[in-house]
């Protein structure tokens, strides 16, 4: 049997690395250049609390798996992330949409984290002024896209519209999406968006129940590994 | 702080040194015969690792920028602690080898680099002399208070606090990319954190 600690840390480092993968994907992609750097910095600070979390993950399973094989080796059913950051990116909204869902929602679950002095607190202490910059990153996009163009709006507000269901599962267990909340609904104002209601909630991820999207990110990022077992470069 | 090798009188890093990882302090060991010699080598080695400099901003030691926390050296073996600025950065496996290598250079065996997160690494690590450092090298110190993105960022170049941010990111996890709107230079900036 594993330990609630270990599944708690593989959860945390799953959300970390695939909403990693997904932001590297707009690597080459981004609207402007520097956006392009601005995600690309992002998903090299995701990976690095991917990295943190799964390498401690590993130790406390005690099977004598480390990141990698955590990462590139497991199934889509063992895989423990929340479903909104598997989604596909979609466009430029809602990649910034799923950013300031998740990022808030980290920088909160870190604060908490960070007050402990465990190793998980260690790693949420190091962890959360790179969260509360991503958060922010994603706080000016939607206020610039939302109070912009008509078209800049319709899709803004789409995009908020699509992922919210998604955000319930952040909170699974946790009374923090009330002071998630008080967070992300002063930014749809300033962004005159509409804040979605509350109602249909997708949920499974921590169980390794997952959308389609999962599957196909998995492989596309596991393929190397996979194809070559044991390469290094 | 980078001083020559050869000195003979060397303190330590950054705090006492702790008891050694090996045993209790009272345990007995097994010194060489000279030595004298040896605590040279010792502290060749800690100077050699102190004066490693980080591969992204080369103007300073990762002593001056705060990364490394902790170099102990008994008989040759040596243990260094380093921290990461941010969890991602890349730079960080570079500087552990470099470590090993500048360690093993001064006569440094069995080297050995732990990673710490705590305490956080802030840029408040980044002293003084570190941040001349960096203004003369064209790269903005961070500013150090608590209300960073109130403040504003001097230009590097002209000193004028008449600035403005290009992009929140820049080249690398710890930089952002401002101009000056007085001499018109775009510079990076040390972004607080």
């Amino acid at each position: 049997m594993t330990s609630p600690l270990f599944e708690e840390v593989l959860a945390l480092g799953d959300d970390a690395l695939v909403a990693a993968q997904r932001m590297a994907e707009w690597c080459a992609r981004a609207p402007e250049l520097e956006e392009d750097v601005a995600l690309a910095n992002i998903a090299l600070d995701l990976l690095g609390q991917a990295r943190a979390l799964l390498s401690y993950a590993g130790e406390l399973e005690g099977l004598g798996r480390d990141e990698d094989e955590l990462a590139y080796l497991r199934d889509e059913h063992e895989f423990r992330n929340v479903q909104l950051v598997e989604l596909d990116n979609g466009d430029f909204a809602v990649t910034m949409a799923k950013l300031l869902c998740f990022g808030t929602h980290q920088h909160l679950l870190q604060t908490d984290l960070a007050a402990g002095g465990s190793r998980l607190a260690q790693i949420a202490a190091k962890a959360v002024k790179e969260t509360a910059y991503h958060a922010g990153h994603a706080a000016r996009w939607t206020v610039l896209l939302g109070d912009g163009t008509a078209e800049s709006h319709r899709r803004m507000q789409e995009a908020i519209d699509h992922v919210w269901p998604y955000t319930h599962e952040l909170f699974e267990g946790s009374d923090r999406r009330g002071r998630w909340l008080a967070r992300v609904e002063p930014v749809l104002e300033e962004a005159g968006l509409n804040r979605p209601e509350d109602g249909w909630a997708p949920t499974g991820g921590r169980h390794g129940v997952h959308t389609e999207a999962l599957g196909r990110m998995l492989a596309e990022m596991q393929s190397l590994r996979r194809a070559h077992p044991g390469a290094t470069w | 702080m980078t001083a020559p090798l050869t000195g003979a009188t060397v303190e330590p890093i950054i705090e006492p040194m702790p008891e050694p990882l090996s045993g209790p302090l009272d345990a007995p060991t097994a010194g060489p015969v000279d030595g004298r010699a040896d605590e040279r080598v010792d502290g060749r080695v800690r100077e050699a690792v102190a004066a490693v400099r980080d591969p992204e901003l080369r103007v300073l030691t990762i002593e001056e920028l705060g990364v490394l926390r902790e170099v102990l050296v008994e008989d040759g073996r040596v243990v260094v602690t380093v921290t990461p600025t941010y969890l991602g950065c890349p730079a960080m496996e570079v500087i552990k080898s470099d470590i090993v290598s500048a360690a093993r250079a001064a006569g440094g065996r069995d080297v050995e680099v732990l990673v710490t997160y705590s305490p956080p690494w802030t840029t408040d690590w980044i002293g003084e002399e570190a941040r001349a450092k960096l203004g003369a090298a064209g790269v903005a110190p961070p500013g150090g208070g608590p209300v960073p993105l109130t403040l504003s960022v001097r230009c590097p170049h002209c000193g004028s606090p008449d600035t403005a941010q290009i992009a929140r990111y820049g080249a690398t996890l710890c930089r952002a990319l401002w101009r000056c709107t007085r001499c018109r230079q775009p510079f990076e900036h040390l972004r607080d954190h």
